[in-house]
């Protein structure tokens, strides 16, 4: 069996907590002793909400920070110390908001040609990302500013690929974008994925999305992964107690998705937060 | 009748000389203690028509026709002095930016406290500093706030970004409002704390018998917590009805498309 595009082992990453005098006053685990696998051509899914730890996953995977322990392994070499040149060229990333992530000052074709050019691969392949992420040829002389939101991110999905990279790290890549925009650049990304056999690991706290974009989830809690599996099973059937809670919270528009909710007991009348929650079961479980 | 009616209002821009038209004849209401929902994305004039009403549109716009009536009284046309009596106490806002909405050096009790007292002088209400706070720890309570005196003696940072959507929604009735319009309520937070946002508003309009005009890019919201919905586009009402028809049976193409657009929690092959 050929080794998955993604592999991570064991990964774990503590932040110091400083006081105001640069003093360490503790730490805080980000990412806490998470494993996973994706494998070449499949889509996996982090899902989780702020202070998840899924961005320093991201970051990781990327080479932008370095992990405490734990193993990253792209097609099955490890990644932990490789030059970061080479590792570009076979993980990229899509951010959130692509009107921070490309340069103001620089048109369409330069910002993909510096991505090109970084990596030894002809000027000429502009005209050719453009095609991919259907964009007309003659975008390459816009600046980001003369482009719409679903544009931009569409020129962010050009550069990332302009490298032929192996694995895309997408950020919540839509979350920025009107839902018929958010449509259309999803299915741009699965229609990539499938013609150029990428590998994509999607970190997005939109469930409805994860739901229809991603194989497979990871439910990400305080750094730690509580819930995985693919990504249908997991819906239809949540184990753990904050999967269900955040399947509880999505905002719906039909019955049957109302249905699919669990039913999460109310504390003094309110909706519990996941402390509170998950507090209340381990109560309940001692005193049985 | 309606507490709020919306009338063929029309809004321009002028800007370098030169006019467009955004709103093109927009038509809503609200009938009291009731549950309504303006729609759209980006663009579509959903923030515009919500300015128009609160009278916040900047100096480049202009309400070339139309009425806006509240409570049968024409805002347009009324003196600035008594549309300020309406503004802030019986139409008030909720916002959507916890972070920009609060004063970052001012503690939540003096923020509150200051608002009630213009209000009150408004009105011509007297109430002294003691008789203010204690409303503030009132309306603090009233969001289901667990130490309201806590919550008031501290500064936006020490908040979370779910107890500083909790204050701006209880800024909003501090002056005990009959019709509260929300532009986004929760969208800046994490899904789990949004359900607890929409699920405060939606037992606070129902206990206080409250109008609400949810103004929003997001459906799931909509269906969540407004009985009937306008859905707008390009300036214009495309489409208005009972929430749960708009959304099963969608009559024009737009709202079909837009509905289409939305994903689903059951995954694909569902909807």
């Amino acid at each position: 069996m050929s080794a998955p595009t993604l592999e991570i082992r064991n990964l774990t990453k503590t932040f110091p907590i400083r006081t105001a005098f640069g003093g360490k006053a503790g730490a805080v685990t980000a990412v806490d002793d998470v494993s996973l696998r994706v494998a070449a051509g499949a889509v996996y899914g982090l899902a989780g909400e702020s202070g998840s730890g899924k961005s320093t996953i991201a970051r990781m995977v990327m080479g932008l920070t370095r992990p405490d322990s734990g193993d990253i392994l792209i097609d099955g070499q490890s990644i932990i110390g490789v030059k970061s040149h080479a590792h570009r060229g076979r993980v990229q990333m899509v951010f959130q908001n692509p009107g921070a992530s490309l340069n103001p000052r620089r048109t369409v074709g330069q910002s993909i040609r510096v991505a090109l050019d970084a990596h030894g691969k002809p000027a000429a392949r502009v005209g050719d990302l453009l095609d991919m992420v259907q964009l007309p040829r003659h975008f390459a002389d816009r600046y980001p500013h003369e482009l719409s939101g679903g544009q931009k991110q569409r020129v962010a999905i050009a550069r990332a690929l302009a490298v032929e990279p192996r694995l895309l790290v997408l950020d919540e890549p839509t979350s920025a974008l009107d839902v018929s925009v958010q449509a259309k650049v999803i299915e741009l990304l699965e229609d990539l994925g499938r013609d150029l056999g990428l590998t994509y690991l999607f970190i997005s706290h939109d469930l409805s999305l994860m739901r229809n974009f991603t194989a497979e989830v990871g439910v990400l809690y305080r750094g730690r992964i509580v819930e995985t599996g693919p990504t249908a099973r997991v819906f239809a059937d949540p184990q753990h107690d904050y999967t269900r809670l955040l399947l509880a919270s999505v905002p719906v528009i039909s019955d049957e998705e109302a249905a699919l909710r669990p039913d999460i007991p109310l504390i003094n009348g309110e909706l519990p937060t996941a402390e509170e929650l998950l507090a209340l079961r381990q109560a309940e479980r001692k005193s049985e | 009748m309606s507490l709020l009616s919306v009338e063929d209002i029309h809004v321009s821009f002028t800007t370098y000389g030169r006019t467009t038209e955004v709103l093109k004849g927009v038509s809503l209401s609200v009938p009291a203690a009731q549950q309504v929902a303006l729609v759209g994305e980006s663009g579509s004039g959903k923030s515009v028509t919500m300015k128009s009403i609160m009278g916040l549109l900047p100096q480049a716009a202009r309400i070339t026709q139309g009425r806006i009536l509240f409570d049968g009284d024409d805002l347009l046309t009324m003196r600035e002095r008594d549309r300020l009596k309406l503004r802030g106490t019986a139409m008030s806002m909720v916002f959507q930016d916890p972070m920009s909405s609060l004063n970052p050096v001012w503690t939540v009790a003096d923020q509150l406290s200051t608002i009630l007292k213009y209000a009150d002088r408004r009105l011509g209400r007297a109430r002294d500093r003691r008789g203010r706070m204690a409303r503030v720890h009132e309306v603090l309570a009233q969001v289901r706030m667990r130490e309201p005196e806590r919550v008031a003696a501290s500064y936006p940072v020490q908040l979370s970004g779910g107890m500083r959507q909790r204050v701006l929604i209880a800024m909003a009735l501090l002056s005990e409002p009959r019709l509260l319009i929300a532009d986004e309520p929760g969208t800046a937070l994490d899904v789990t704390t949004q359900a607890q946002i929409l699920k405060l508003l939606k037992d606070l309009v129902t206990e206080r018998q409250l109008a609400l005009l949810m103004i929003t890019h997001n459906l799931g919201v909509v269906r969540e917590t407004c009985a009937y919905t306008y859905v707008m586009h390009k300036g214009a009402i495309v489409e208005e009805g009972r929430t749960a028809a708009i959304f099963a049976e969608p009559q024009q193409d737009y709202t079909r498309a837009l509905i289409a657009a939305v994903p689903r929690l059951t995954g694909r092959d569902a909807a």
